[in-house]
């Protein structure tokens, strides 16, 4: 601990609510109590057994904001893993986050954003540019670093509705913490490649919502034909992708009827 | 060498209590009370940027009266003892009952260990969900906890402000009605404490400071109502 800390710290008894920082970060204030995810803190780890990876996951701006859109399935090598896994959330009111990567640090790694951008919204009184999101959310891949050289690697995207420039924005991210604004579409993970390619062929600007989320499904699809670690839509089993929106009026998330009528046209229209 | 003069406890306490209640007799009253949906958090507050009342977790608001820079501190710390614990554990685990306590704790070290007592009240509202009732806990200078029973007030006043909430209050109240009937007892509470027969104050909507926790809202159902929800639900009583 550093002296200046300890001065303003050392106020007295230690109390059941311990007199604040003047920090509005939730993260070092876990550094603080000793709470915090070793491996965002740059602990070590042993080399370890295959873990679930979550894979292909998109975003695309469309005429009112951004949409985003992740397949359900999660492998450890040559298995998978889940079927059902969630790879696209909401960060908060007007951001959305989605996960390629060791599944588990990954899930843990957005507990720990949307828990972030909460903390400081109630604290400060106000949201968190997106700017100031994606920054953070870059700050936490690079903490993260050490453990993606011994192969657990998070690579996140980041999608909002910027409230004073009255858009949408996209961002993508490396292992090292670069972030990067994109302009019309992005993705990341294993059919990530695959996913870009049909994008880039049928991305049009002006998308109306409805376009936008047919979109995001086809360029899943597509992936999932040339990946084998991306799952498409499972009718049967009424498996759907995770798809949410960014407007102007804040993020909603696509419900599952309507995804099942999206992905049942878009199977239809595939060559 | 400095030897301290033995000060009995009570003559302590008195002192400190006296001190402390004086600093919040000065505020302006905060009042509490359920409705159809949820829980009404409402005080005169002509300050847009420094509030009273605030957001702790997703069914837990806060409300201050008193100093400022005392009650926001036990504010902040509120919020961080409410995500720390929602983040170690899970969301539901983080109660009213727990964070009242904790205030409690806080609040009595600092009335008997610190310079001067905080002059300062503060209440913690949490709307009950599902078969959950709602909890309203009332913690005091002096680290007194005590629950709140469907509707009070806080600070200048509170007991006039009681008063006339016991008299206009009923479990079917929707928010607009809850609104009226809070902002009333706040005014003429503050009337009947001037001289008799005095003009009655209205407080325009502006400066007012109302926010509530809802159980109709998604997740986090603390909202704070726009100068149009109060000007709307105050329109309605004089038509």
């Amino acid at each position: 601990m550093s002296p200046g800390k300890d001065e303003l710290t050392a106020t007295g008894p230690v109390l059941p609510l311990q007199p604040p920082s003047l920090d509005a970060s939730f993260s070092s204030l876990l550094d603080d109590r000793g709470l915090a995810p070793r491996w965002l803190t740059g602990g070590g780890a042993a080399a370890m057994p295959e873990v679930p990876e979550g894979t292909t996951v998109v975003a695309l701006r469309y005429a009112d904001g951004v949409a985003m859109a992740g397949d359900r399935r999660a492998t450890a090598g040559n298995l998978i893993a889940h079927k059902r896994i969630q790879k696209v959330f909401a960060a908060d009111d007007y951001s959305a986050v989605a996960i390629a990567g060791t599944a588990g640090m990954a899930l843990e790694l957005i507990r720990l954003f949307q828990t972030e951008l909460e903390h400081y919204e109630k604290i400060e009184g106000t949201r968190l540019s997106l700017e100031g999101k994606a920054n953070y959310l870059a700050r936490m891949v690079r903490n993260h670093l050490p453990l993606a050289f011994q192969g657990l690697a998070v690579v996140p995207l980041f999608c909002g509705f910027d409230e004073t420039a009255g858009s949408g924005k996209l961002y993508t991210f490396d292992v090292v913490g670069g972030r990067y604004e994109e302009q019309d579409y992005a993705t990341t993970g294993s059919g990530g490649g695959e996913a870009k390619s049909f994008l880039k062929a049928m991305y049009r600007t002006g998308l109306d919502q409805e376009g936008a989320i047919s979109l995001a499904v086809e360029s899943l699809v597509a992936a999932a034909e040339e990946d084998a670690a991306t799952g498409g839509p499972d009718v049967k089993r009424g498996i759907y992708p995770n798809v949410v929106t960014v407007t102007a009026s804040g993020l909603t998330e696509i419900p599952d009827d309507r995804l099942a009528g999206i992905a049942a046209s878009v199977l239809e229209g595939r060559p | 060498m400095i030897s301290n003069f033995y000060v009995p406890p009570e003559q302590l306490t008195k002192e400190r209590a006296e001190f402390a209640r004086k600093g919040i007799a000065r505020g302006r009253p905060i009042a509490v009370c359920e409705y159809a949906d949820g829980v009404l958090l409402i005080g005169e507050n002509p300050s847009g940027s420094l509030h009273k009342l605030g957001e702790i977790y997703d069914r837990i608001a806060f409300a201050g009266v008193g100093r400022f820079n005392e009650f926001e501190m036990l504010r902040t710390a509120g919020v961080r003892y409410a995500d720390i614990k929602g983040y170690s554990y899970g969301r539901v685990d983080v109660t009213a009952r727990g964070l009242a306590n904790a205030y409690s704790q806080t609040l009595g070290q600092i009335f008997i260990h610190e310079l001067k007592p905080y002059e300062i009240e503060i209440m913690v509202a949490e709307v009950g969900v599902g078969d959950d009732d709602s909890h309203i806990f009332r913690i005091q200078f002096d680290g007194t906890l005590g629950t709140v029973n469907r509707f009070g007030a806080m600070g200048g006043n509170d007991a006039k402000v009681a008063e006339v909430l016991e008299e206009g209050w009923n479990p079917e109240l929707d928010l607009p009605s809850a609104v009226r009937l809070a902002t009333r007892a706040i005014e003429s509470a503050e009337n009947r404490a001037g001289t008799e027969g005095a003009e009655t104050r209205t407080i325009a909507p502006a400066d007012w400071e109302a926010a509530v926790v809802d159980r109709t809202s998604g997740r986090r159902k603390f909202r704070r109502l726009t100068t149009e929800d109060i000007a709307g639900a105050r329109t309605t009583e004089r038509t």
